[in-house]
């Protein structure tokens, strides 16, 4: 089932929670809203699943208008970051529940229901805790629940909220891979809210970055990890270091001091340089555009993590560089650096 | 207790006393970690203080209550069954008694379950929804706590009395409200509103709005919302607020008798009839009818306990930090 959102604009009070987001969503995709916590994208799940009202703009399911409807008719699935689970029922009701609430002239009888939420505590592996109350699980177990009981109704679509934001980390790497083994066992669009980007990057088919109720880049994992067509991508995805460049003449300055790589056509002007850590060349002194010491080196897995403090005049920049462990590097050691990689932006205001 | 903290009403202010009773004379077993933690400190602080300063304490704690609270419950026993068992039951068979008796329980329910339903509905829009001027529908649901309740009575006799707003209009179409069911209905209806109101705002507000949602968009209509998700999840609340409602309703002296008029056998409820036969040297009758009320006080104190501990575990939190 598809989902185009149009023009959607939020306020609460004077903040623009939402400010003309457009989002077309296929059939069959796993898509992740990613951003820091206030960039709007659980006010626009929450706006796609009838739970909130935008104050312009359009939402069509299926291409049926969907803001002519209330939550309770638009077939929605949604799982909420804190489960959300009726605490007063045992895992099987809760299961139940929205096949027992539908009208009577298209509810189930009681034998089909059963075996649809057998069917269902099946698919989610827990059929074993059919009688137990929501209190009496762990967190990823209720997460699973909540999830076989939005899958209940056969929504049209699917929409999580932070699913896996209040458990632990092990908990969440698991379900993780689960969540995406289900979904190309059921292919139900589903579209779910993070603020982990590697929980985005390795879960989604496509990324949707968010910032400040605007869509700053929509792309496959790889595209916005590697192209990151804004400032905020680059910083906010992957590990960066950022620089304050001067452009001029299709020349890059640091500190006064031209750096030996193209502008890219980024206009003249204050501008910020952004390079992954592990893009960094490192030489020995005096190779490279920059130069710094080395302050302190810590080595874990495949990498040797350091921090390098600049020569730019000052001496007050201190990045981090990820450099491989067959290039051992001693603290106080002057190496010289050179950006293999980078992109430059223009400076905001 | 630790969801009441926000509000301190004659209610909460109960439970907070029953809690510190409980724990100055058999500590129960601690149930939440916040109680656990409490409890901990509580016994700690105990133990520092030499034995003879706790035992002087303990004392002053027990005595205190034996003079003020179990004495004169013995001595309304004690007098009510001065002449015999006999006498008191004839007391309490006296077409007066009688009456005074029905017509509490008349009031009672009809005030209990009309601010059952107000109760619920005012609880419901202020933990639920953000509107403009919540706060001062809360200042005012707590209204009839802090004004005196002669004062609640009197407003209803300067809105309905012969001289009173309505009076004329009232009287012209021949509708009895001071002096009469409607009149004592009404004043304790006012007495007695926020006991529902508050025990459940705070539990509402803890609960928050994320099962009621999650039951819309499985498909629910507000109605099934409201009974199969909200209901089950303050029913103990809403059980507590009852029990603290009725009892008030019940024992309700001051506004009561400012409306009812005193009419013997008609407008008489329990607490007026035992004032009036007190007042006419009638001891064996007054206290008989006073044994009544205080009886129904402790069968609440009784199950109010009850039901506290059925609310506490209501409130086990939705995060547990052991999560695997």
């Amino acid at each position: 089932m598809t989902i185009e959102v149009k023009n959607i604009v939020k306020k609460f009070g004077s903040f623009a929670a939402l400010d003309n987001v457009d989002l077309k969503v296929g059939k069959g995709e796993l898509l992740a809203l990613l951003g820091p916590s206030g960039s709007g994208k659980t006010t626009l799940l929450r706006i796609i699943a009838g739970l909130d009202w935008p104050d312009a703009g359009e939402v069509t399911i299926d291409g049926e208008d969907a803001l002519g409807h209330g939550a309770s008719e638009r077939h929605v699935g949604f799982v909420f970051q804190h489960y959300a689970l009726f605490r007063h029922m045992t895992v099987f009701e809760n299961v139940a529940f929205g096949l027992r609430v539908q009208p009577r002239a298209v509810r189930k009888d009681e034998a089909t229901i059963r075996a649809r939420v057998k069917e269902l505590l099946d698919l989610v592996q827990l059929d074993w805790l059919a009688n137990r109350y929501p209190s009496q699980l762990s967190g990823g177990q209720r997460q699973r629940i909540a999830l076989a009981r939005a899958l209940a109704i056969e929504p049209r679509i699917l929409l999580l909220d932070e699913p896996f934001g209040a458990l632990d980390a092990k908990v969440r790497k698991e379900l993780r891979q689960w969540l995406r083994s289900l979904h190309s066992e059921i292919h139900v669009t589903s579209i779910f809210v993070t603020h982990d980007q590697e929980e985005a990057l390795e879960v989604a088919n496509r990324v949707v970055v968010m910032d400040k109720g605007r869509i700053e880049q929509i792309g496959t994992p790889g595209d916005v990890y590697d192209n990151p067509a804004t400032a905020f991508v680059h910083g906010f995805i992957g590990e960066s270091i950022v620089l304050p460049v001067e452009v001029a003449g299709g020349a890059v300055h640091l500190g006064g001091r031209p750096l030996n790589i193209a502008a890219e056509g980024v206009a003249a002007g204050a501008s910020k340089l952004f390079v992954r850590r592990h893009d960094m060349q490192i030489g020995p002194a005096g190779t490279g555009s920059l130069e710094g010491a080395v302050r302190h080196v810590r080595s874990f897995g495949p990498i040797q993590r350091a921090e390098v403090a600049l020569t730019d005049g000052e001496g007050k920049t201190v990045i981090e560089i990820d450099a491989p462990r067959d290039r051992e590097l001693q603290a106080g050691e002057i190496i010289g650096l050179q950006p293999r990689r980078y992109r430059i932006f223009a400076a905001q205001e | 207790m630790s969801t009441q903290t926000s509000f301190v009403t004659p209610a909460t202010s109960l439970r907070a006393y029953a809690a510190t009773a409980d724990l100055a004379m058999a500590p129960p077993a601690p149930r939440t970690a916040g109680d656990r933690a409490r409890h901990a400190a509580a016994s700690k602080d105990l133990r520092s203080e030499p034995g003879p300063i706790r035992f002087i304490i303990i004392a002053l704690a027990v005595s205190f209550l034996t003079i003020f609270v179990v004495l004169p419950l013995v001595v309304v026993f004690a007098s009510a069954f001065s002449k015999g068992i006999g006498a008191y039951l004839a007391a309490l068979a006296e077409p007066e008694a009688l009456s005074a008796i029905k017509l509490t329980l008349l009031v009672a329910a009809i005030s209990v379950s009309l601010n059952l339903v107000f109760g619920v509905v005012a609880a419901w829009a202020i933990a639920k929804f953000d509107f403009p001027g919540k706060t001062f529908l809360i200042t005012l649901i707590d209204l009839p706590f802090s004004v005196s309740p002669v004062i609640s009575g009197l407003v209803f006799v300067l809105l309905f009395g012969a001289q009173g707003y309505w009076g004329a209009w009232l009287q012209a179409n021949d509708i009895h409200i001071l002096f009469a069911v409607p009149g004592i209905a009404l004043a304790t209806i006012f007495v007695t509103f926020p006991f529902v109101a508050r025990s459940l705002i705070p539990l509402m507000q803890e609960q928050g709005t994320q099962e009621e949602e999650a039951a819309i968009s499985l498909g629910a209509s507000g109605l099934q919302t409201f009974f199969r998700v909200t209901l089950p999840n303050i029913k103990w609340g809403l059980l507590y607020g009852v029990l603290l409602c009725n009892a008030r309703a019940m024992g309700e002296f001051g506004a009561v008798s400012v409306v009812s008029g005193h009419i013997r056998g008609e407008t008489n409820t329990m607490p007026l009839l035992v004032e009036i036969l007190y007042n006419e040297y009638q001891f064996v009758a007054s206290f008989a009818i006073a044994s009544l009320l205080a009886m129904l006080a402790l069968i609440t104190l009784v199950v109010k306990t009850v039901l506290e501990q059925r609310l506490d575990e209501a409130q086990i939190p939705k995060d547990d930090p052991s999560d695997h």
